[in-house]
């Protein structure tokens, strides 16, 4: 392979998938996750980057083709990933607190142990203080926080990330994207984010594979040359920044109905 | 409800109907129908007694245990046919016909099968009680969120752990109210279970007052044995309100 050099996390090798009624969502995807890095998978929908990032969590099969993750093939969900859902999937019944310590629950972590990993993370989320509420107390932001610090807590080295921030409103998302930025850094952790967000993918990634629909194929891999030790603000005026959005929206307007 | 500017509490039409019920049993239309006063007196007077409390006893131990296994067996059941489609296609043409079925005609069968004693009475409010448990448990199973059930799989729930920490309480408030209704139609099973044994319990006491005419004692007991049902049923729906909180907030 032409990117063994790179050390990837997550190498996804001549992957299809065809659901009944021989509807092909993906077909033939090669594409390396580099460790450490925040990938977006970035298109429009029908393009299977939510079905990629399902097989690659273990909780879709690939018709064919196989998903390693550090160099060992994927059968099914395993400690080494862990998953962000696009409508949070909390259990309305648990508070924040057994909520982020539900995958530490399932594998039998003493209670006392595993609320004190799950305090850590709610407090790295901004949570802190929300450990007794219950989900439908909180606004959609900070429900997903909660899905977030519940990922983080089971200490996978792959995070994945099913449009974590669609179902959370405008001024929230953007707040939410600096605090993911600073969490990319601090957790060392690899991210693979689906979104069809093109001013979200370029924001948060440090590379971002553009998908396609029809047949579904990567159309190319960009990584944002943006310097990201500036604040927020100046980083959305960054010329790198809209440069890059441009680019994408330019290669993806005519796949938009 | 206001009338002419005054507050009527909700209870206040049970009044009329008392009043309604002292008055024609007083006017003396018919024997069968003796004055509300009357009944009371009676039903202070035969509660206490022995018969009347073997007989509450043997209801009590049929009841709990018909509605008993009903629960048990049920709530699990209509989870597992929630959640397998081969297990509900085999059991389901069976509980829609179980739940349509006047199951009254069985209880003879039972008798047949399990003598005329309380086996017979707890497989009958066990029939009463089951159907709807299980296809309020099913229906309750069958509408949680897909990604619940992928967010345990994701974090490595084995099948036990996804059936008791996510899908029993994911159904709780469609599984209670099944529950409500079990209960409700096990009140019927017990009764009518004694009714048709009428060897054992109420249905024997039933058995004495009607062929003897004692209406007094008759109404009595049917009077003691409706607000038990209603307690029962109100008891359910106040637990049932306690989790309907999220049963609004869990989409």
């Amino acid at each position: 392979m032409m990117m063994a050099a790179v050390d990837a996390a997550v190498s996804v090798r001549g992957v299809s998938k065809v659901y009944a009624g021989n509807v092909q969502a993906l077909n033939n995807m090669t594409l390396d996750f580099p460790r450490g890095q925040l990938t977006s998978l970035l298109g429009p929908s029908g393009c299977g980057k939510t079905t990629l990032l399902k097989i690659i969590a273990g909780l879709l099969e690939p018709t064919s083709g196989e998903i390693l993750v550090n160099g060992r093939p994927v059968a099914g969900p395993g400690r080494d990933r862990a998953f962000v859902f696009q409508d949070f999937a909390l259990m309305p019944w648990a508070s924040v607190i057994r909520n982020v310590a539900f995958g530490l629950e399932l594998r039998g972590v003493p209670l006392s142990e595993r609320e004190g990993v799950a305090e850590k993370y709610i407090k790295a989320v901004g949570l802190a203080g929300f450990e007794r509420k219950f989900p439908h107390q909180l606004s959609g932001g900070m429900r997903q926080r909660v899905g977030l610090a519940r990922a983080l807590a089971v200490n996978a080295d792959v995070l994945l990330m099913d449009e974590p921030f669609s179902a959370v409103d405008e001024q929230n998302r953007r707040k939410f994207q600096e605090d993911m930025l600073a969490l990319v850094a601090d957790e060392k952790k690899t991210f693979i984010f689906v979104t069809h967000s093109i001013e979200e993918a370029v924001y948060i990634s440090d590379r971002i594979a553009v998908l396609l629909p029809r047949p579904s194929r990567v159309s190319e891999v960009i990584e944002p040359k943006i310097d990201r030790h500036v604040s927020p603000d100046a980083m959305r005026r960054d010329p790198g920044y809209l440069d890059t959005v441009e680019r994408i929206w330019a290669s993806l307007r005519s796949y938009v109905e | 409800m206001r009338i002419a500017g005054y507050n009527i509490p909700m209870m206040a039409s049970l009044l009329i109907w008392a009043v309604a019920w002292e008055v024609i049993g007083r006017a003396g239309v018919s024997f069968i129908l003796p004055p509300l006063s009357a009944v009371l007196v009676k039903m202070v007077e035969i509660v206490p007694q022995a018969n009347f409390l073997i007989a509450l006893g043997i209801t009590a131990r049929c009841f709990l245990w018909g509605v008993g296994l009903a629960i048990v067996i049920g709530v699990p059941l209509g989870v597992l046919m929630g959640r397998s489609v081969i297990l509900d296609r085999l059991v389901l043409p069976w509980v829609n016909m179980f739940i349509s079925a006047p199951l009254s005609a069985l209880v003879p069968v039972l008798m047949v099968l399990f003598g005329f004693g309380e086996e017979t009475v707890i497989i009958t409010t066990f029939l009463f009680a089951v159907w709807i448990i299980i296809l309020n448990a099913r229906a309750g199973v069958m509408q949680i969120s897909p990604s619940l059930v992928e967010m345990a799989r994701s974090f490595g729930a084995t099948g036990w752990q996804a059936f008791s920490s996510i899908y029993v309480w994911a159904a709780l408030p469609e599984i209670l109210a099944g529950v409500r209704i079990g209960v409700i139609r096990g009140v019927k099973g017990v009764i009518v279970g004694q009714l048709l044994v009428s060897v054992v319990g109420f249905g024997k006491l039933f058995e004495i007052y009607s062929s003897n005419f004692l209406m007094l004692h008759f109404w009595a007991l049917l009077l003691v044995l409706f607000f038990f049902a209603f307690l029962f049923a109100e008891g359910l729906a106040w637990a049932e309100r306690k989790v309907e909180y999220y049963a609004a907030n869990r989409a």
